[in-house]
């Protein structure tokens, strides 16, 4: 098939809003892919071996992503691959194999900015979508009207836009519309930030960004200091993007796919995150008049929050209040203590795989999908041959422990941090 | 016989303009903040027709800066203005958002359109890509390497365009960071103006000899190079790379400062022209520079012979 004909079998008389809006997260590895569609997680993002923006991240091999798409679609969900860098000459060899292979492991669609990669995989793995990255900073609907019309069938938006501004493109263009809702944010202009490459000669638009703007600076005004030794330094780093209180006017502005960033993230991360907006996209479809925000959701997402949180720029440009002045703390009071492989109803033991340190008489919660939730205190505890334990010292140890309640595979458990 | 390179410049003032023409510029970079990125000055649509009334009786070009990143509220003025540039006589329209290439092909057809998105310009797939949509030239970012550079202009039938001379923008925010910062400390009114006059700059703990100049203006917050690019010992070089526009950028620096530049790359660009085997390059082209040049600010090769990872 032509790129011609897929435009046309793509675009004709189709309405490109989705039942519901999707819920798209962040994958660092295979293990996490599972815990994300687990979860809830109606599709996920993650990183190839190559032509993606987290090159320190443990990123899939072709053999994972198929076993990747495999365990999605056992849940209808589907797998996107981030290859969202600004190539050099030299990224182009072997661009074809690569879209190509990805193509033939079942990946659904690639997240591209340069127009290289898109152009390419048009030519060479027409059956992938080509969903155009935030990296192209795309703010309005003109050029949003440019890249349907260069048959792209979504456009994840700069992370500037506003709601009236999404409304705005919603109204002119008839395309799906993916925007971050959680999580990390570049505070430049994604892609327009090459502090990386002048500080420490790391690419930023190939994977190397090094955080550079969440260092301190001294700023000075001609020559003068504009700080004393004992005020806050200066500095661009943002707090995190959390839009959980705003579930509604995201659906109603119309936003087909709603985002999470972090495929560095931890397995707790992510699967809280996706389990709460899962449980508020779901509730607001059961009842849109009735929906009401929880508290224990925005308590479930403060548990695995890494920094403060605030709304980006969907209310309004960012003022002093939503910037990190003060030394970064950990944020998440709770850590991630092991997850469930298994659970016998006959003696109400589950066998827990150790993931942090946790012992007798601890405090821990239990989570699953759906918002399942309980607290009890570790009261029996011995390891996989009953040898009785009193902490659990060893990571992916396999323990058995008393629930309160039954659990499931995939389970997780958590623990205050710190708590030892 | 290879086309005779250009030397771009940018340029505050209608004054500046002229002052560098007479320094040897061929071209000149202006506009307005509405449109366009970082701009030495600003240049409403009729001070850019005075321009153009300026140049082309010498030969020179104009080109009109449109190369911000554009949100819905400026679509509405968007043929006006360029349906205005076409008016004028500017020779080309420099675009980085793909909503100018749209209106550039109703209300100014047959423009020369130069592709400038900054660091994300970098290969010459992309350059190609652009090309068959009407680009006629093709920006590269300033973190390539001269390797790459070469290897984009010979794998391109567009223009291609390498600043050679100034500092480069290295962080680019929409958000209001300085202010933002005043207000953290409770000093909201200690520094009523953020703009790039102002004489602001940041430090990093470690690199305490960088002086990373930031400013704000309507388009958000800049932050820039702690060096200046000074490629004219290696011009020759680029020139056999076979690019076609060298720019001198010339944004926050003195009228004088940026005439010294020019009349420097100037002579080193006929020299080659008129000989390029017997070429040679002349020390006092860079002496007159390192003359003029700010003892806080370094000449640098930016990335051209770095090696970078990623």
């Amino acid at each position: 098939m032509t790129i011609a004909e897929k435009k046309t079998q793509r675009f004709q008389g189709k309405r490109h809003r989705l039942d519901r809006p999707e819920l798209l997260a962040p994958a660092g590895n295979l293990e996490k892919l599972k815990f994300a569609v687990h979860y809830g997680a109606d599709a996920v993002y993650i990183g190839g071996q190559k032509y993606g923006l987290r090159s320190n991240a443990d990123n899939f091999s072709f053999e994972e992503m198929k076993e990747g798409v495999e365990f999605a679609a056992r849940y209808g969900a589907k797998v996107f691959v981030a290859t969202n860098i600004y190539a050099h000459n030299e990224d182009i060899d072997g661009l074809e194999e690569y879209l190509r292979k990805l193509e033939e492991v079942g990946i659904a669609a690639i997240i591209a900015a340069d127009p290289a990669i898109i152009e390419t995989a048009q030519r060479v793995a027409p059956k992938l979508e080509v969903h155009l990255s935030t990296q192209q900073s795309t703010l309005n609907w003109q050029a949003v009207q440019f890249w349907k019309d260069e048959g792209l069938p979504r456009v994840v938006l700069a992370r500037e836009t506003s709601f009236q501004e999404i409304a705005e493109i919603k109204k002119h263009v008839d395309i799906e519309i993916e925007a971050f809702i959680h999580g990390a944010m570049c505070s430049s202009f994604s892609g327009r930030c090459v502090l990386s490459n002048h500080f420490t000669d790391r690419d930023s638009n190939r994977g190397g960004c090094c955080q550079s703007c969440r260092w301190k600076y001294d700023l000075f005004v001609d020559d003068m200091p504009l700080y004393s030794e004992d005020e806050d330094k200066f500095t661009m780093g943002s707090k995190d993007l959390c839009m959980i209180e705003y579930l509604p006017e995201l659906i109603e502005v119309g936003v087909d796919s709603f985002k999470i960033e972090g495929r560095m993230k931890s397995i707790h991360y992510v699967a809280t995150v996706v389990n709460v907006y899962r449980q508020a996209i779901d509730a607001y479809f059961a009842d849109p008049e009735q929906f009401e925000l929880k508290q224990e959701w925005v308590e479930e997402i403060n548990k695995a929050a890494n920094r403060p949180l605030n709304t980006g720029f969907f209310l309004d440009t960012p003022g002093a209040e939503d910037h990190i002045y003060e030394a970064e703390e950990k944020a998440a009071p709770y850590d991630f203590a092991g997850v469930v492989l298994e659970y016998d109803d006959q003696t109400g033991f589950a066998v827990v795989q150790q993931r942090n340190h946790f012992k007798l008489g601890q405090e821990v919660e239990f989570v699953g999908p759906k918002g399942t939730f309980f607290k009890q205190t570790v009261s029996e505890m011995t390891d996989r041959d009953g040898a009785a334990l009193e902490a659990a010292r060893h990571p992916l140890q396999q323990i058995r422990i008393r629930t309160l309640k039954p659990v499931h595979p995939m389970d997780m458990m958590r623990k205050k941090t710190g708590g030892k | 016989m290879m086309d005779k390179p250009e030397l771009l410049a940018t340029a505050a003032s209608l004054e500046e303009l002229e002052r560098l023409m007479a320094a040897g510029a061929d071209a000149f970079v202006i506009g307005e903040a509405k449109y366009g990125m970082r701009l030495a000055g600003e240049f409403d649509i009729g001070m850019i027709a005075e321009a153009v009334k300026l140049a082309k009786p010498k030969g020179v070009r104009i080109y009109a800066a449109m190369n911000n990143l554009m949100g819905n509220e400026i679509l509405e003025s968007l043929s006006g203005y360029i349906a205005a540039l076409s008016e004028a006589g500017v020779d080309a329209i420099v675009f980085g958002d793909p909503a100018v290439l749209m209106a550039a092909r109703v209300h100014a057809p047959g423009m020369a359109l130069h592709w400038n998105a900054e660091m994300t310009s970098t290969n010459y797939v992309t350059a190609n890509y652009w090309g068959r949509r009407g680009a006629t030239r093709y920006v590269l970012a300033r973190e390539l390497n001269m390797e790459q550079v070469a290897e984009t202009t010979s794998n391109t039938e567009l223009e291609v365009q390498v600043q050679v001379h100034g500092m480069t923008n290295i962080y680019h925010s929409k958000r209001s960071l300085v202010g933002s910062y005043m207000d953290h400390q409770e000093e909201p009114d200690r520094l009523p103006n953020l703009d790039k006059e102002r004489g602001l700059y940041v430090m990093e703990a470690e690199r305490k000899d960088e002086r990373y100049p930031i400013f704000e203006d309507k388009n958000g917050t800049h932050m820039m190079s702690s060096d200046d690019i000074c490629m004219i010992e290696n011009l020759h070089e680029l020139l056999e790379a076979g690019v076609y526009s060298l720019k001198i950028e010339g944004i926050m620096k003195s009228v004088a400062y940026n005439e010294t530049v020019i009349r420097a790359y100037r002579q080193a660009i006929d020299a080659y022209i008129a000989d390029p085997a017997g070429y040679e390059f002349q020390d006092e082209w860079l002496e007159a520079i390192q003359a003029v040049q700010d003892p806080n600010r370094e000449l640098s090769y930016g990335f051209f012979f770095k090696e970078q990872v990623y």
